[in-house]
């Protein structure tokens, strides 16, 4: 009975994160409208957008190769996998013994590679620099997230992702201290710089000087950047879902009962939806940074999650 | 004080002593480095109060009230006169904003925030035997102390305008104040006093300075004083 639950949590996750990730975009998009004064395109806008790709023909340009071709599939199905393994609805499920944080990591790091080699294999200037810029930020910013989820895991004792989120639901008191306060800080700007979101990058731009992500992913067209772009509104969903079920894991079932489950439900999207309102509700105030102030502003992020795991290892007192 | 909050409070205290040094590596505004040293100020008022309630000594929290005022009220209200006198006259030539930021240091802001992180590595390195010697949470926290001076002498070499020069030295003076406190719950009270004077008299001193070298060179990058003069 408890791996009926167990899977259904596990199922639930990754459809909720492909099904809804288009609709979280979408409520950020209609939150950022209406706070500058438009009427917006309405929330199922993304998803509108998928159909009207989807039904096109499939199109690759000359002299593009297997990176080109598999590139959107690999980041749909590593952010999936990745959100099967977080977890964002319940920590008790056939998968979460093997959710660790660095395979999370190297999961959502393979669909940012992949996405690289695809803008370098169409061989133009934009798909280039777009891949080295995006190189240049996640150079920063795996180990940002790995160092600041590192400070979480030094007071569970592993590094395994579901067991740092339920020991957290137990003891709020490891949140509070400094080292959960600058890990969140650090992961936040983190997420922002992996999602390509303001600060970092915008990403409604297609301007040459600035865009990083929209430049790598210039060459697609139909169904393929239908999946890209149903990849990216995917990690930005996961990422966020990450950054609240380690620092606000209230709701997250850690049994096996279909209520715990249905409660985690609600709770998990009221969350994303409040963390994608106050996002896109912070980026009408924010102007974008310019490229070359980037990597101070990751580099800040880094060393404040290198302070949250040293305060954590040395501060509480484990030493 | 029950010893779990206790240790909390002195974690949080220590642990935004050292964020405020970190974030005075950051910033490129003199105007928001000095409010965040008058901040650091504060949280390091704040470790001497707690260690002080701990302990319940009321001598050690008088020393906290007393570095309080002087490092989040006295000195930043120095610097800031210090800076109003700086961009006051320069409106006429439009070119205030160079003398109001650190737009070049030696070693630009993301390779120091590095480089911090380097040096708060070296400082929990160095203090290992130091914490093994008497394991208590004030002494666990007794890295932040070390890791503030280094930061402190980092700022002092790598910053070019006159300012931030002198906050970076005040940062190592608020690092070797943490590092005493925490270690040995704090010197003896003359000798903080006379401390405090030193410090105090070291700024005024040097806002005096900065002030004749404006004069001077119509600047206060510390670069262009190579040559002496009689």
């Amino acid at each position: 009975m408890s791996t009926a639950v167990g899977y259904a949590a596990v199922a639930g996750q990754v459809v909720l994160v492909g099904a809804g990730a288009p609709v979280v975009t979408g409520w950020m998009r209609q939150v950022r409208a209406r706070l500058e004064g438009r009427a917006g395109a309405g929330v199922l806008q993304p998803w509108r957008d998928a159909r009207k790709l989807l039904r096109k023909e499939p199109i690759t340009p000359v002299g593009t190769g297997p990176a080109f071709r598999t590139a959107p599939a690999l980041l749909v199905a590593t952010t999936a996998v990745a959100a099967a393994l977080v977890p964002l609805l319940s920590t008790d499920t056939p998968v979460s013994s093997h959710a660790d944080l660095i395979l999370v990591v190297a999961l959502i790091a393979l669909g940012t590679m992949a996405l690289a080699l695809a803008g370098l294999d169409t061989g133009t200037a934009f798909g280039g620099m777009g891949a080295s810029r995006e190189m240049t930020v996640a150079a920063l910013v795996e180990p940002t997230i790995l160092l600041s989820v590192f400070a979480l895991s030094i007071p569970a004792g592993t590094t395994n992702i579901p067991a740092i989120v339920s020991g957290a639901a137990h003891e709020p008191a490891r949140l509070a201290s400094p080292a959960g306060l600058l890990a969140t800080a650090a992961l936040a700007v983190a997420v922002l710089a992996e999602t390509g979101r303001i600060p970092v990058d915008n990403p409604s731009t297609h301007l040459e000087l600035t865009m990083i992500h929209e430049a790598m992913v210039l060459e697609y067209a139909g169904p393929d950047l239908a999946l890209v772009e149903l990849g990216a509104q995917m990690r930005l969903t996961l990422l966020l879902g990450l950054l609240s079920s380690l620092f606000v894991p209230w709701g997250i079932a850690t049994g096996s009962s279909w209520v715990a489950l249905g409660v985690a439900l609600v709770l998990f999207a009221a969350k994303i939806c409040l963390l994608g309102a106050v996002l896109a509700a912070a980026e009408v105030f924010w102007a974008k940074v310019r490229l070359f102030r980037v990597p101070e502003l990751l580099a800040g992020s880094f060393l404040l999650a290198l302070l949250a795991v040293t305060a954590s290892y040395f501060l509480s007192g484990v030493s | 004080m029950s010893g779990g909050l206790y240790t909390q409070l002195l974690d949080l205290a220590c642990g935004a002593f050292l964020l405020a040094a970190v974030i005075v590596l950051w910033m490129r505004e003199l105007a928001s480095i000095v409010r965040v040293f008058a901040l650091q100020g504060i949280a390091l008022a704040a470790i001497a109060v707690l260690l002080g309630a701990h302990e319940e000594r009321w001598d050690l929290i008088a020393v906290g009230i007393g570095i309080g005022a002087l490092r989040a009220g006295v000195l930043p209200y120095l610097m800031r006169r210090a800076l109003a006198a700086l961009t006051q006259d320069r409106r006429r030539y439009a070119d205030g904003g160079a003398e109001t930021r650190e737009t070049q240091p030696l070693v630009n802001v993301a390779a120091s925030l590095l480089t911090a992180s380097l040096l708060t590595l070296l400082a929990y390195a160095v203090a290992r035997p130091l914490t093994a010697l008497h394991p208590t949470p004030a002494t666990h926290a007794l890295p932040v102390g070390l890791a503030v001076v280094l930061i402190g002498f980092f700022v002092l070499v790598t910053r070019r305008r006159a300012l931030a020069q002198v906050v970076g030295f005040l940062l190592l003076d608020n690092g070797i104040t943490a590092t005493a406190f925490l270690a040995t719950s704090g010197v003896p009270l003359i000798v903080e006093l006379g401390v405090s004077f030193d410090v105090l008299l070291a700024v005024l001193v040097l806002q005096i300075l900065t002030t004749r070298m404006r004069e001077a060179f119509g600047t206060t990058d510390i670069d262009d004083l190579r040559e002496l003069h009689d």
